[in-house]
């Protein structure tokens, strides 16, 4: 079943009546204000790209992995970057094992729009040889736990594994000039990714009849609002992605000021990525 | 690549702030409780509703509501290559999300508990907008089916090419990496309850993209509302009231 029902389904009308009557007086369930984010720890594994992000209850893992592929026919010299997303069913009782369900597919779809279509990895520079060979960048994202607002957390994993995943050093040699020689780490040091911006994606949730807007909602408060808007924003104050897939409506003016404090957020959350990846380093 | 001419016409001769033309007309399909084919320029979409219906799954049915499916396909021969596309790949599958939630967000579905309401939409040519156009599709579909709204869901894109913000992108424009503005309101409230965009934009350049897709979306607000009252005059004469 759909991560929404089951939600609802979970969740009685006393506690139901009890968030959005908190809220009214700007309390939220678990001690915060409305538009305060919560606590965000990212910790890295012991390999590039890997990292785990915890949003409060939310824990998501991402993986960054690259391969050497043929690129695509219209696209001869730019590399790929591909998105997949894991429900494990230990993380909800709603999530099912095997296929991606709805849920899974709109949250690698946000999480790709942001990355992709802002061009905020440099695809260019991935490329080996024209037409021939390029890297392919795989970001899987692991939900090991779900305490709502999967979007942010899915994002900001995605956005630490791939500030600290190194490539093998390519170089095209060998008698005939056409060879492709991979150098291993311990020969050369392995590449960086060039990213230009970090667009970070902040969601909000319209809770009850007056549609009050609360940042980063828990599982609780998704399985009462009426409707969600993810902005994905970076510190140039750009905006990269929207998606609020409808739900209930909101005025525009209401749309602007969410943005607005969105990208307040979204400096916060570079900030505590950039601080991490340099950290990962350092040490 | 320039899509704004010196002159300010655009790449097929529209000004960048004009719509393509409209084409609205109710019960395409016979069978269906509902239907409707929705064109804007060479973008056409048909819709049909079933329902509402008793709950085909006893398992998804809902004590207080109406259960509201959509499937959204894109015919085969709809874009210029031709091939076969897997069905539910991630792109269809999310369009569907949206156009039911956009849909579930109008529908009075506290009037109908324990049914299901089921919304198909295909596209038959694809020219930029087909989101926009499912939209504006589907919602033809309920009104003729007759399924109580609260109000009529219309939607519209708009993007900004060339420093110019653009009304209503074609396939040539949508596909130019541009940003791109989809926005779905509810007109007589006067509030957003679609917005999907993507590539970067700066948030006042924003703003104004998101207000001209407002526009666009209220324009289609009239022409459907036209296209209703015409065809409900017509079932009048039918009738000889």
């Amino acid at each position: 079943m759909e991560q929404r029902l089951a939600n609802t389904l979970n969740m009685t009308v006393n506690e139901k009546k009890f968030i959005e009557s908190a809220l009214l007086s700007d309390l939220r369930v678990d001690g915060r204000r409305p538009f305060d984010y919560r606590k965000l720890s990212i910790i890295f594994g012991r390999e590039d790209g890997s990292s785990e992000i915890q949003l409060g209850q939310t824990r998501v893992m991402g993986f960054v992995t690259g391969q050497l592929v043929q690129p695509y026919r219209d696209r001869p010299n730019e590399g790929t970057l591909a998105i997949y997303t894991e429900f494990s069913p230990m993380a909800d009782p709603s999530f099912e094992s095997g296929r991606p369900g709805e849920s899974a597919i709109e949250l690698g779809r946000i999480v790709d729009r942001g990355l992709r279509e802002s061009r905020a990895v440099d695809t260019e520079s991935l490329c080996v040889i024209s037409g021939k060979l390029v890297w392919a960048i795989r970001i899987d994202l692991h939900i090991i736990d779900n305490g709502g607002n999967l979007v942010d957390a899915s994002n900001i994993a995605a956005l630490a594994a791939l500030s600290t995943f190194r490539r093998s050093e390519c170089t095209i040699g060998g008698e005939d000039g056409q060879e492709v020689i991979v150098h291993p780490p311990e020969v050369r040091e392995p590449l960086p990714l060039i990213i230009h911006h970090l667009p970070v994606a902040v969601t909000f949730g319209f809770i009850g009849k007056e549609n009050i807007v609360v940042i980063d909602p828990t599982q609780h408060e998704e399985g009462v609002m009426g409707g969600s808007m993810t902005a994905t924003l970076n510190t140039n104050g750009e905006v990269c992605a929207i998606q609020k897939a409808g739900g209930e409506g909101v005025l525009q003016s209401v749309i602007m000021q969410c943005l607005r404090i969105a990208s307040v957020k979204a400096a916060d959350i570079t900030s505590k990525i950039k601080i991490a990846v340099s950290l990962f380093y350092f040490f | 690549m320039e899509y704004v001419s010196p002159e300010g016409l655009r790449l097929d001769g529209r000004r960048p702030l004009e719509m393509r033309q409209l084409r609205a007309e109710l019960g395409a399909v016979s069978r269906a409780d509902g239907s409707a084919v929705f064109e804007m320029g060479n973008t056409k979409v048909i819709a049909a509703v079933y329902g509402p219906r008793e709950v085909q799954q006893r398992s998804q049915q809902l004590n207080d509501k109406a259960l509201i499916r959509c499937e959204y396909t894109m015919a085969n021969f709809s874009t210029g290559d031709r091939m076969r596309k897997p069905k539910g790949d991630r792109r269809s599958t999310e369009i569907s999300l949206v156009i039911r939630q956009t849909m579930e967000a109008c529908i009075l579905t506290h009037l109908m508990p324990r049914s299901q309401i089921d919304i198909f939409v295909q596209v038959l040519q694809a020219d930029g907008g087909t989101r926009s156009a499912c939209i504006n599709a589907a919602t033809l579909a309920l009104a003729d089916a007759g399924i109580p709204m609260r109000d009529l869901v219309t939607s519209c894109s708009a993007g900004y090419l060339n420093s110019t913000a653009l009304l209503d992108l074609n396939y040539v424009e949508d596909s130019a990496g541009g940003p791109d503005v989809t926005v779905g309101i509810l007109p007589k409230l006067d509030k957003v309850t679609l917005l999907q965009m993507d590539a970067k934009l700066p948030m006042d350049i924003f703003e104004n993209v998101m207000q001209l897709a407002t526009e666009g979306c209220k324009a289609v607000a009239n022409y459907i509302r036209e296209v209703l009252i015409e065809n409900t005059k017509q079932l009048e004469n039918r009738r000889g009231v």
